[in-house]
C-alpha cells in the first residue's frame, strides 16, 4: 500500500531519473538502451537482444547504462528496434550478434553504428527516431508512453503523469464533471462505430443499479489490426487508469478487460499492471483515501471474432457461447449479468487520461469538426513502412500512404486502401486526398473501423480481395441468425464462382441483392457490415467484376483459374530462358522462334514471369 | 390514456396495446399476421431466423417483431415490398441449406417450413449452394435426428435447456458449420438425453422425430401365428383426433378402438386398466411407507423419461421412487401371464403393442428389468402419431368411424385411470384409493382440485383419515429438478410427489400430435386435452381404481392382494444409477 504522498514522491523522483528518455538534450553520463518488446520485435528475438546487451555490459563492467524493455515504437517492419537515449539513436533490424558492436562503438567509443541506421523515404540514413518522416506527421496521444516506458514497471508509468488523472478526478471532480469533460473533448468510440464516448458514459451513469460494470473490449480481431495489442503491451496502466476513471464516472466498482488469448504478452503485462496497482492500493478499496473502490479482472477470449461485438463479448464474459444479444436493451441498460455496463475499446480508454490532464479543449483542438483527437492505424499491405501509426483526425490517406508509409514498394501504383477490416470497405485512388474521419470514410463507402489499414497496389484483384474478406466473415460468423450464417456463405460461393471463371453477369446482381438484404436483416454488427467490402469493391471496381464474369479474365492474374500467362510476341527475344524454367514443359518454340505458352499445359505457377529478362511475359 | 398502454401504428392502423408486448403480439391481437419460424412463445424468443422481420420508421435495418417490444409512437410496416423481399431472401437461404425431401418426410403436411414456403410462393431457390450434410443419428430407441433438415431455429435447444432443465443439446461450431449437437457430438443415446421428446414437439421441420415402430407392428399384424394385442394410454384418446383434423380435446376413444380393430389387432385393451392396477400397488406402497416409516416422500414412477432423468442426475434419491412399473408395463406383464393362462394362449405368441403419447416408453420397453420369464412385458411401443399414420396407411376414414368398446376382460377402467394422462392425475387417483383404504369408507368427495391445473408445480395439503398429508405434483423436468433439490436439502415437508417428465403430463407427451408455434400461441392445447380427460372421469360410473371390477377380479383370481409376492414379481421393478455420458 502506498499513500498518495508516497505515490507523488515516486513520480517526482522517478521522473527525474527517467528524464533522459524524453529529453535528448540532457547532459548525463547515463544511457538507456531501449529494446522494443512488442509482439513483432519479440518474435524476432528482441528478448535475446536484451539479454545479450545485459551480458555484455556486465562482462565489460559498464555502469551507467541500463537496458530497458519497452512497448512498440511503431515501425514494426524494421524490427527488432533498439533506441539509445538520451541521444535518441535509432537502430533498425538489430540482431543479437549486433549487440557487441553497438556496445563497443556506440556506448564505449561514442560513435554511431551507421550500418544499423534506418533509411528514410528519400533514401538517406537518419540517426534519430524523430527525423524519420514516418514519425514527423504523427501525433502520439494514445501511444504516448509506448516505446518510452517499461510497461512492466508501475513506477515508470507514474513518472510520466501516471495515475495523476485518477487523482485529479477523485479529488477535484464530480462524476458528472468527468463525463462532461469527456463529452466536451469530442472523443468518439475507437472500436470503429464512433459513438460519442461521453454520451455512452452518461447513458450508463443514469441507470441506477446496485452493481454496474466497466468493460474494456480488447478482442481486436480485424485481419491486420494490432493497435489495441500494442497499447496494452506498451502502456497497460493507461488503460487500467482510464477504466477506473470510467468506473468513478458511471458509478461502477468492478471492471473486466476482455482480451484475446492470442495476445499473451498483452495479457501478461496487463495482469502485471493489475497486480502492481493492487499492491500500491491504487486498485482496491478507499482509493487515494476516498470512498471510491474499484477492481479489474481479465477475461480471455477464445479467438472468436464475433466476441468483439459488445453483446457477444458480454455473453462470453458470462461464460456463455459468444453470440450477440438483440439490442435494445443496450449494455448501458442491461449489460453484464443484466446490470448497466459501459463498454469501450482499448484505444478509447487510452485517450482518457490525456483528456483529463490536458483538458477537453486541448483534445478537441486536434482533429476535424466532428472527429476529434487522433486515430491509431495498423498500416499494412503494399506499403514500405509497415507498422503502427497515430495521426490526427483529418490527415489524408495520401499523407499516411506516401509520407508516413513511405510509399508503395517497387514504385507501383496505389490501387486502394482497405479500412475497417471485414466491416469496412476500400478507398480508391480518387479519394487519396480525403481527410480521414468517421463521416468522410462512411461517405465514400468504407468506415473508420478499429484501425486496420491495408494498402493495395495495382497487382491486387478486387474480386479476390472481396472473397478474402467474405472468407473471413463466413468462418467468423457465430451462426445465430440466418442472413449472416447462410447468406454470407452464399455470397462467398458467388465470389468463388467469379474467381474461378464460372460466374455469370447475373451473379453480380445476385451478390448485390443478397448483400443489401444481409445488411438489413442480420442481428448484429458483424452481419450488418459483412457485405461492405464487397459492396464498396463493386462500387469502385465494378468493371473488374464484370471482367471476371463475362470475359473470364482477371487483369491482375491473382485469380489463377482465369488468368492466362501470355508471351508478348513483340517483346520476346527468343532467348528461351522461360522454356528452361517451365516445370511442366508448357512453353513451345525452338531456337530463334518466339516462344508461346500452351495454355492447356500451363499451371500458372509464374516461374516464367520471373525468368524473363525482357519482361515479355505477363 | 392509461399508464400501461402504448399507442402505435401498424400498417396504417392505430392501435393501443399493453406495454411490454411485442410487435408480433400487438399485430396478431389486431388481426395483422406476421410469419414466424424460430419463435416459440415463452420458450424461444431470440429473433434468430429473421422470418418475422418488420420495418420500423426511423430505424436502420429491420427489426424482429417476435422480440421487439412496442414503444409509444412507433410506426411499423409489416408488408412493404422491402420487408417481403427480405423475408423471402431469408426463407430462400434457409431452404437452400435444408434437405428438401418433403414427399418422403415424416412431417410432410405438418411442417412449419413447408407452410412458409407455400405462403411465400417459393417456386425456386434463388441462392442455392452447398448444403450441410450430417449423418442421421438413430442409435437411440426413441429419437432420430437428421440435421440435414435442421434449420437452426434452436427451439429444441431452448426446450431441452429451459423447459426440461436437461441441456442435452446445444449449438456447436460456428457460422455455416453451426449445428445442434451433444457433448462430443455423440449420439443422443450416449448422453444425458431423457428421451422425453419435447424437442420433437417443438421442431418445426423433420429434423427430429420418433423412432418409427410401425414397420414391426405391421409385420406382426400380418403374421397369423402371432396374437397381437393393443393397449392404449389415457392421453392418446384426447389427442388422436387432431391428426385427422378434429378439434383439440375431442374424445375419440370409441373411434380409436374401432380403428385398432380394423387394423387387425386381435384384442384392443385399455392401458387404463393397468393404470387402475398401478394405483392399487402405488397406494398400497405409499400406505406401507407411511406405516413403516420408510423413505418419504414417495415419488411416482409412471413417466419413463422422468425415471431416466433421476437415474442419471439424482441416483442418491432413487429410494424415493415408487417401485411400481408404469401402467402399460404392468398391463403387459399381466397380459402375458394372467390373461394368457386364462385364455389358453401361449405367451410366447403374444405380441403386446402399447399405443402411447410418449417416446420414452420406447426406451422403457426394452429395459432388461421389464421382462418376466424371458419375455418382455411389452413388445412394441407406437406413439399417437404413429398410430395415426397406420390408420391413414390403411385407408381408414377415421372421422367417419363408429364407436366401439374396448375388449373384455382387460378393457374396463375407471375415471381415476383416465386422468393419469394429465399432470396431477396420478396423484388424484392415488389419493382417492388411499382415502378409502385408510378410512374403510366409500367417500364421495373425490375431486382433488388442488392438484389440477397447468402450473408446473402444484402443492396441496389433503386430509385423509384425520391425517394431514402434503402432496406435490410437478411436471416438466426443470420443475422436477426443483422438487428433487428440496428433497435433497431436507426442505421437503411433503409425503407424496407426482412427477411427469413432460410439461402438463402425458397429454403433452413427446409422441402426441405436433402443433405449430402459432397454434400453441392461439390455443391452450394442454388445457383442452386435459379437460377431455377430466370430462371422461366425470362421466365415468366408477371413478376409483379399487372399485374397478376387472381389477378386483385380477386380484381375486391371480394377484391376491396389492404388494403380494406375485405382484412384486410382475408389477414392480428396480432402478439403477445411470451414467449421463457414455464415453466408450
Amino acid at each position: 500500500m502506498k499513500t498518495l504522498e508516497e505515490i507523488n514522491k515516486i513520480r517526482e523522483e522517478k521522473r527525474k531519473e527517467l528524464d533522459l528518455r524524453v529529453n535528448t538534450k540532457l547532459d548525463t553520463r547515463e544511457k538507456h538502451i531501449l529494446v522494443c518488446h512488442g509482439t513483432g520485435c519479440t518474435s524476432s528475438c528482441s528478448p535475446e537482444i536484451l539479454e545479450t546487451f545485459r551480458k555484455i555490459l556486465k562482462e565489460k563492467n559498464i555502469e551507467n547504462v541500463r537496458v530497458i524493455k519497452t512497448g512498440c515504437f511503431g515501425l514494426c517492419a524494421k524490427g527488432p528496434i533498439v533506441i539509445i537515449r538520451p541521444e535518441d539513436t535509432f537502430y533498425a533490424m538489430v540482431k543479437p550478434s549486433d549487440c557487441e558492436e553497438i556496445i563497443q562503438k556506440h556506448i564505449i567509443e561514442g560513435e554511431v553504428v551507421q550500418r544499423l541506421l534506418c533509411k528514410d523515404i528519400d533514401g538517406k540514413k537518419v540517426q534519430s527516431l524523430d527525423e524519420l518522416t514516418f514519425y514527423k506527421k504523427q501525433k502520439r496521444i494514445a501511444l504516448k508512453n509506448c516505446g518510452v516506458i517499461n510497461p512492466e514497471e508501475i513506477d515508470e508509468y507514474i513518472a510520466f503523469d501516471g495515475y495523476k488523472a485518477l487523482e485529479k478526478v477523485l479529488k477535484e471532480m464530480t462524476p458528472d464533471e468527468v463525463i462532461a469533460e469527456v463529452s466536451k473533448s469530442g472523443l468518439r468510440g475507437r472500436g470503429g462505430a464512433g459513438f460519442p464516448t461521453g454520451k455512452k458514459w452518461e447513458l450508463t451513469k443514469v441507470n441506477e443499479a446496485d452493481q454496474k460494470y466497466v468493460v474494456c473490449n480488447a478482442d481486436e480481431g480485424d485481419p491486420g489490426a494490432f493497435m489495441d495489442r500494442s497499447i496494452l503491451e506498451g502502456d497497460p496502466h493507461s488503460v487500467l487508469e482510464a477504466m477506473m476513471i470510467a468506473g468513478y464516472a458511471i458509478g461502477a466498482t468492478k471492471g473486466f478487460i476482455y482480451v484475446r488469448a492470442e495476445y499473451p504478452i498483452a495479457v501478461k503485462r496487463f495482469q502485471i499492471a493489475i497486480d502492481q496497482a493492487r499492491e500500491y492500493g491504487i486498485l482496491g478499496k478507499n482509493i487515494f483515501g476516498t470512498d471510491f473502490e474499484f477492481d479489474v479482472e481479465i477475461r480471455l477470449g477464445a479467438g472468436a471474432f464475433v466476441c468483439g461485438e459488445e453483446t457477444a463479448l458480454l455473453e462470453s464474459i458470462e461464460g456463455k457461447r459468444g453470440q450477440p444479444r438483440v439490442k435494445p436493451p443496450y449494455p448501458a441498460v442491461a449489460g453484464l449479468w443484466g446490470k448497466p455496463t459501459l463498454i469501450n475499446n482499448v484505444e478509447t480508454y487510452a485517450n482518457i487520461t490525456r483528456i483529463i490532464l490536458n483538458g477537453a479543449d486541448w483534445y478537441s483542438s486536434i482533429g476535424t469538426e466532428n472527429s476529434k483527437g487522433t486515430k491509431v492505424f495498423a498500416l499494412g499491405g503494399n506499403v514500405n513502412n509497415i507498422g503502427l501509426v497515430e495521426v490526427p483526425m483529418g490527415t489524408t490517406l495520401r499523407e499516411i500512404v506516401y509520407d508516413i508509409g513511405g510509399g508503395i514498394p517497387n514504385n507501383r501504383d496505389f490501387k486502394a486502401a482497405q479500412t475497417g477490416g471485414p466491416s469496412g470497405g476500400c478507398i480508391p485512388a480518387q479519394y487519396l486526398d480525403t481527410p480521414i474521419d468517421y463521416e468522410s470514410l462512411k461517405e465514400i463507402g468504407s468506415m473508420m473501423g478499429s484501425g486496420g489499414m491495408i494498402i493495395m497496389d495495382d497487382t491486387k484483384c478486387m474480386v479476390n480481395l472481396s472473397k478474402f474478406y467474405l472468407e473471413f466473415t463466413v468462418s467468423e460468423s457465430c451462426g445465430k441468425c440466418t442472413p449472416c450464417r447462410i447468406g454470407t456463405k452464399r455470397m462467398l460461393e458467388i465470389l468463388e464462382k467469379l474467381c474461378n471463371g464460372k460466374g455469370e453477369l447475373e451473379d453480380i446482381d445476385k451478390l448485390e441483392k443478397l448483400a443489401h438484404n444481409i445488411i438489413k436483416s442480420s442481428v448484429c454488427g458483424l452481419g450488418q457490415t459483412a457485405p461492405n467490402p464487397v459492396l464498396s469493391s463493386l462500387k469502385y471496381f465494378r468493371d473488374e467484376f464484370i471482367e471476371h464474369a463475362v470475359d473470364k479474365n482477371c487483369r491482375t492474374k491473382e485469380c489463377k483459374a482465369i488468368s492466362k500467362i501470355m508471351i508478348n510476341q513483340d517483346i520476346c527475344k527468343s532467348c528461351g530462358l522461360c522454356q528452361k524454367v517451365c516445370p511442366v514443359g508448357a512453353i513451345k518454340g525452338e531456337l530463334r522462334d518466339k516462344r508461346e505458352i500452351d495454355q492447356t499445359k500451363c499451371i500458372k505457377c509464374g516461374t516464367c514471369l520471373a525468368s524473363c529478362p525482357f519482361k515479355a511475359i505477363n | 390514456m392509461e399508464k400501461n398502454l402504448v399507442n402505435l401504428i401498424i400498417d396504417g392502423k392505430s392501435i393501443q396495446v399493453e406495454q411490454g408486448k411485442t410487435i408480433l403480439e400487438a399485430a396478431r391481437e389486431n388481426g395483422i399476421d406476421i410469419p414466424t419460424l424460430c419463435f416459440l412463445k415463452d420458450i424461444n424468443e431470440v429473433g434468430d431466423c429473421r422470418v418475422c422481420l418488420v420495418q420500423i420508421e426511423g430505424r436502420r435495418g429491420f427489426a424482429t417483431s417476435c422480440i421487439q417490444k412496442v414503444e409509444e409512437g412507433m410506426v411499423v410496416h409489416t408488408n412493404t415490398e422491402e420487408v417481403l423481399e427480405a423475408r423471402k431472401v431469408v426463407l430462400d437461404l434457409i431452404i437452400s441449406n435444408h434437405k428438401v425431401d418433403c414427399l418422403t418426410c415424416v412431417r410432410n403436411g405438418n411442417c412449419e417450413l413447408q407452410n412458409l414456403a407455400k405462403q411465400f410462393n417459393m417456386t425456386d431457390i434463388e441462392f442455392a449452394g452447398v448444403r450441410n450434410e450430417h449423418e442421421i443419428d438413430d442409435k437411440s430407441p426413441s429419437i432420430v435426428r437428421d440435421f440435414s433438415k435442421c434449420i437452426l431455429c434452436r427451439r429444441c435447444v431452448a426446450t431441452c435447456k429451459k423447459v426440461q432443465g436437461v441441456g442435452a443439446i446445444d449449438t456447436i461450431n460456428r457460422g455455416f458449420e453451426s449445428c445442434v449437437s451433444t457433448v462430443e457430438n455423440k449420439s443422443l443415446n450416449d448422453v444425458n438425453c431423457t428421451f422425453c421428446g419435447q424437442c420433437i414437439q417443438n421442431c418445426p421441420t423433420g429434423a427430429l422425430r420418433e423412432k418409427d415402430s410401425t414397420g414391426e407392428v405391421w409385420r406382426k399384424l400380418r403374421d397369423p401365428e402371432t396374437y397381437v394385442i393393443a393397449q392404449t394410454a389415457p392421453a392418446v384418446r384426447a389427442a388422436l383426433g387432431e391428426e385427422f383434423g378434429m378439434e383439440v380435446g375431442t374424445n375419440v376413444t370409441g373411434k380409436m378402438v374401432t380403428a385398432l380393430n380394423k387394423l387387425g389387432f386381435d384384442k384392443v385393451f385399455d392401458t387404463n386398466t393397468g393404470a387402475d392396477i398401478t394405483i392399487m400397488e402405488e397406494a398400497n406402497e405409499f400406505i406401507e411407507r407411511i406405516q413403516e416409516n420408510d423413505v418419504l416422500p414417495m415419488i411416482t414412477s409412471c413417466s419413463p423419461g422422468w425415471v431416466r432423468y433421476i437415474e442419471m442426475n439424482y441416483p442418491e434419491l432413487l429410494p424415493h421412487v415408487s417401485s411400481c412399473k408404469s401402467p402399460h408395463e404392468m398391463f403387459g406383464a399381466l397380459l402375458k401371464t394372467y390373461y394368457a393362462k386364462k385364455e389358453g394362449i401361449d405367451p410366447q405368441k403374444i405380441f403386446v403393442v402399447s399405443v402411447m403419447p410418449c417416446i420414452a416408453k420406447k426406451f422403457e420397453r426394452q429395459r432388461t428389468e421389464m421382462q418376466n420369464d424371458g419375455l418382455y412385458d411389452v413388445d412394441s411401443v407406437i406413439t399417437t402419431r404413429e398410430l395415426a399414420r397406420m390408420i391413414k396407411q390403411a385407408n381408414i376414414d377415421f372421422v367417419g368411424l363408429e364407436d366401439s368398446e374396448f375388449d373384455s376382460p382387460m378393457g374396463e377402467a375407471t375415471g381415476a385411470a383416465a386422468i393419469f394422462g394429465t399432470t396431477g392425475g396420478v396423484m388424484e387417483a392415488a389419493l382417492r384409493t388411499a382415502q378409502d383404504t385408510l378410512t374403510g369408507e366409500d367417500l364421495k368427495e373425490i375431486n382433488f382440485e388442488a392438484v389440477r391445473g397447468g402450473e408446473g408445480i402444484k402443492r396441496a395439503t389433503v386430509e385423509i383419515a384425520g391425517k394431514e398429508i402434503k402432496v406435490v405434483a410437478a411436471s416438466g423436468l426443470a420443475n422436477a429438478q426443483k422438487i428433487l433439490e428440496e428433497i435433497k436439502s431436507g426442505k421437503a415437508d411433503y409425503q407424496f410427489v407426482e412427477i411427469m417428465a413432460c410439461p402438463g403430463g402425458c397429454i403433452m407427451g413427446g409422441g402426441q400430435p405436433i402443433k405449430t408455434s402459432k397454434e400453441r400461441m392461439e390455443k391452450d392445447i394442454r388445457k383442452l386435452r386435459a379437460d377431455c380427460l377430466y370430462s371422461i372421469d366425470e362421466k365415468s360410473t366408477i371413478r376409483k381404481s379399487h372399485e374397478n371390477p376387472a381389477v378386483k377380479k385380477i386380484y381375486e383370481e391371480f394377484l391376491e392382494k396389492p404388494g403380494s409376492y406375485r405382484a412384486h414379481k410382475l408389477l414392480h421393478t428396480k432402478y439403477f444409477k445411470r451414467n449421463k455420458y457414455n464415453f466408450e
